[in-house]
């Protein structure tokens, strides 16, 4: 699994990578989880739904992701303009 | 206090590049293709009811996806200031894919956050109506 986050300048950049089966790996992704979180950003899941469409899921505890996601996504939170 | 930050053109073209990779690979070939064809992405709520043209950095605008009547602008912003020497917006792209994934994860929470204004406060009211035949015209042919 990684873990991904847009970022001004730069694009997207990988904040950690691991296998959540393994203890050391899923504790490193959990801390950062947590920390991108408490930075304010949003977390999506992307999928591929029914007939290919892609899709998205917000996820709001590192429990909620699906056991074979491959990539987490982190961007701000959406504000008023 | 003002923010500023040194833009370096080259950075910014290699940050696009990236985004534009990511947009192919959580959105699909065919998003990138919009995007890279029409300069923004188009969204259908779930039901089919309305669509939202999602321009980079501007407001999306919400239609009418049945008589592609045009509602509103909603803005909303992805404001990103944890390294001020690289500003604060996204690349285009990332932006774009944002408020994608945003409308995709909750349409309802992320309208509700934006600011509703009717359409022609920041964007041609003309530009979006070329736009919206435009991606009817690349729907017909992709």
């Amino acid at each position: 699994m990684k873990l991904l986050r847009m970022t001004p300048g730069r694009g997207d950049v990988l904040l950690a990578e691991g296998d959540p089966e393994v203890a050391e790996d899923e504790e490193r992704l959990i801390a950062e989880f947590r920390r991108q979180l408490e930075l304010g950003m949003w977390a999506a899941v992307p999928d591929e739904g029914p007939g290919g469409r892609r899709e998205a899921t917000m996820v709001r505890d590192f429990s909620e992701i699906p056991a074979t996601t491959e990539r987490v996504i982190f961007f701000p939170k959406a504000a008023g303009g | 206090m003002t923010r500023w930050y040194a833009r370096d053109p080259a950075r910014e073209r290699r940050a696009e590049e990236r985004a534009r990779d990511l947009l192919r690979s959580t959105a699909g070939d065919n998003a990138l293709e919009m995007y890279e064809r029409l300069g923004f992405l188009a969204f259908e709520s779930e039901g089919g009811e309305y669509g939202y043209l999602i321009y980079p950095h501007r407001p999306l605008v919400g239609y009418d996806a049945r008589s592609g009547e045009l509602l509103s602008e909603y803005c909303v912003r992805f404001r990103d200031d944890s390294d001020p020497e690289a500003g604060e917006r996204l690349p285009d792209a990332d932006d774009v894919l944002a408020k994608w994934l945003a409308l995709r994860m909750d349409e309802d929470h992320t309208l509700r956050t934006a600011n509703v204004h009717p359409l022609g406060r920041q964007l041609d009211p003309a530009m979006v109506r070329r736009d919206l035949a435009a991606l009817q015209t690349w729907k017909a042919t992709a």
